[in-house]
């Protein structure tokens, strides 16, 4: 089967260099937890394992992950002044390097806080710019970015997955993945969706008034490419 | 459109439909955004082009003004290679040159965190815009022809990707930079009128020249050997367009360069794959970088905001 499809898979994507492994990848995994913490961090600890933690100073895969948290994209040269806009914006940031062998040599764990509240997202970037979300506060998780991902967080309770499901079902659009993981047995769960097309928002909603539906999380954005990461800058800003 | 996967096929079908190469990968492009549900104009798809020439552009000029990596251990080359050649050139000033200037400037910037525009990765992305950038001025091209020059580029790596692969970590330097060349000098050939057959010649020359560059990037960075390949790159291409022009054949087919190409990565051994294991990566001073690096987050390279040598 044919890898690529498009030119543009090889005349592009525009990106900030040098790495599209060690910085876009970077990027996408700041973007997507910032999508999950749905706001600007006041405080942000950032572990890197393996090939990131030998090699993020030269890659600047630091302020990569630091400019994703901020909003900006992966085609936005104010990535290299990524410190001082995280100083500008209040956000403190933490630097860590972890010795512990990963199953994937490019892992990022990204610890955000906000007064009492905090989040964990661990992302791994598996090469030409993609990434895959492995653990979501505690959750373990396979989330790829070439799929539109919703996430929802709902409590562990008979019938809910079937009532999310028939929503979606019922706007006749097909789930190419699911996930579904508990920490603790009717407590809080999460149910990651992956669909071929876009969920609209219309549908979000109806998702949302489900019972026992706590949080949903639109990740659909983060699989886009810089030329339309546009819009996710416009809406990071807005929040 | 009928879908193809070799160029044999695409030289049966341009000449039968007496298509250029640009034409026929523009063509596949419309039929691949239809299927997808996508704008499948021409011009969306020019549009798009332009977008990505215009960062190629601003990247070169970037470069040339002087950019400095973030590990501290390349920068300002590009700047030094265009006083050599405004001031000195004792070589003479030609294609090569310039091209040159401009792949090196544009790889810096990818170094410096800057902008640039993947061709076909970021580590080799001097090669196709350094040529092409220098070609314009050399045979006078419409934007039209810009583009189509990128779209022949792209197309060809299209077809590199599938059938073996664009990735250092897959298939070593020859599948970035080796493939980065062959794009060019394919879109090189068709730019100075050459034929469908004679671009995919100097796809195949230029491939060959560099088949077998193996990955080994010191201290891991995009920096080191991989900015001056780009210029390797850009020298090899225009190369290979020369003699495909000349109306020389290479004597293996490009299809089957194209599947040795492949057949060379998965020999390669993983060292000599973008792990930094091997090659230049090991050498005491690599390992002094590395050193370095992990320590203090900078390598310190002393000479590199030096005066220009006398000659």
């Amino acid at each position: 089967m044919a890898k690529f499809h498009s030119i543009f898979d090889i005349i592009g994507p525009v990106m900030i260099g040098p790495s599209s492994s060690h910085t876009a990848g970077a990027v996408r995994i700041g973007l997507a937890s910032r999508a999950i913490f749905g706001e600007t961090p006041e405080n942000v600890q950032i572990t890197f394992f393996g090939s990131f933690a030998h090699t993020y100073k030269g890659h600047g895969t630091d302020l990569a992950l630091i400019g994703g948290l901020l909003g900006l994209s992966t085609a936005n040269p104010d990535i290299r002044y990524a410190y001082d806009l995280a100083k500008e914006t209040g956000m403190k940031v933490k630097i860590v390097t972890s010795q512990e062998k990963m199953k994937h040599p490019n892992t990022a764990e990204v610890r955000m806080t906000k007064g009492s509240r905090t989040v964990s997202v661990t992302g791994i970037s598996t090469g030409g710019g993609s990434i895959d979300l492995v653990e979501i506060d505690g959750f373990n998780v396979h989330v790829h970015n070439d799929n539109p991902v919703i996430l929802i967080f709902h409590m562990d309770r008979p019938g809910v997955i079937a009532s999310v499901t028939r929503v979606i079902g019922q706007h006749r659009l097909n789930i190419s993945q699911m996930e579904v993981s508990r920490k603790t047995k009717g407590k809080l769960a999460l149910m990651l969706i992956a669909t071929d097309g876009e969920i609209p928002d219309a549908t979000l909603e109806e998702i949302a008034a489900v019972k026992h539906i706590v949080q949903i999380i639109d990740l659909s954005e983060i699989r886009r490419e810089p030329n339309g990461t546009k819009a996710l800058m416009a809406k990071g800003a807005a929040q | 459109m009928r879908r193809v996967t070799t160029f044999a096929q695409i030289i049966r079908t341009c000449e039968e439909e007496n298509w250029k190469l640009a034409d026929y990968f523009l063509y596949q492009e419309m039929d691949w955004r239809q299927r997808e549900g996508e704008d499948s104009s021409p011009e969306a798809i020019l549009e798009k082009m332009e977008i990505n020439l215009q960062v190629m552009e601003s990247a070169a000029k970037e470069g040339i003004g002087g950019v400095q990596s973030y590990s501290g251990l390349t920068g300002y080359d590009a700047t030094r290679l265009n006083a050599y050649r405004s001031e000195k050139a004792p070589l003479g000033k030609s294609i090569y040159l310039d091209a040159i200037v401009n792949a090196i400037a544009i790889n810096e910037v990818n170094a410096s965190m800057g902008l640039i525009c993947a061709t076909p990765t970021a580590g080799s992305c001097g090669v196709v815009p350094g040529i092409l950038l220098a070609a314009r001025e050399h045979l006078k091209l419409t934007r039209r022809q810009q583009l189509d020059f990128l779209i022949t580029s792209g197309g060809c790596g299209l077809m590199i990707g599938n059938l073996a692969s664009i990735s250092g970590a897959e298939g070593g330097c020859q599948a970035e930079i080796g493939s980065a060349s062959g794009m060019a000098a394919a879109a090189l050939a068709e730019a100075a009128g050459g034929t469908p057959q004679a671009s995919t010649n100097a796809l195949a020359i230029a491939l060959k020249g560099l088949l077998g560059l193996v990955c080994d990037p010191v201290a891991s960075l995009v920096e080191v050997p991989c900015i001056k390949r780009n210029a390797t790159g850009v020298v090899n291409a225009i190369a290979s367009a020369e003699m495909a022009l000349a109306g020389m054949q290479s004597r293996i087919p490009t299809d089957e360069v194209i599947s040795a190409m492949h057949s060379v990565g998965q020999l390669m051994p993983s060292a000599l794959r973008e792990t930094a294991l091997g090659g230049l990566a090991l050498t005491p001073t690599a390992r002094r970088y590395t050193r370095e690096l992990k320590q203090t987050g900078k390598i310190t390279w002393k000479e590199r905001k030096g005066p220009l040598p006398s000659i």
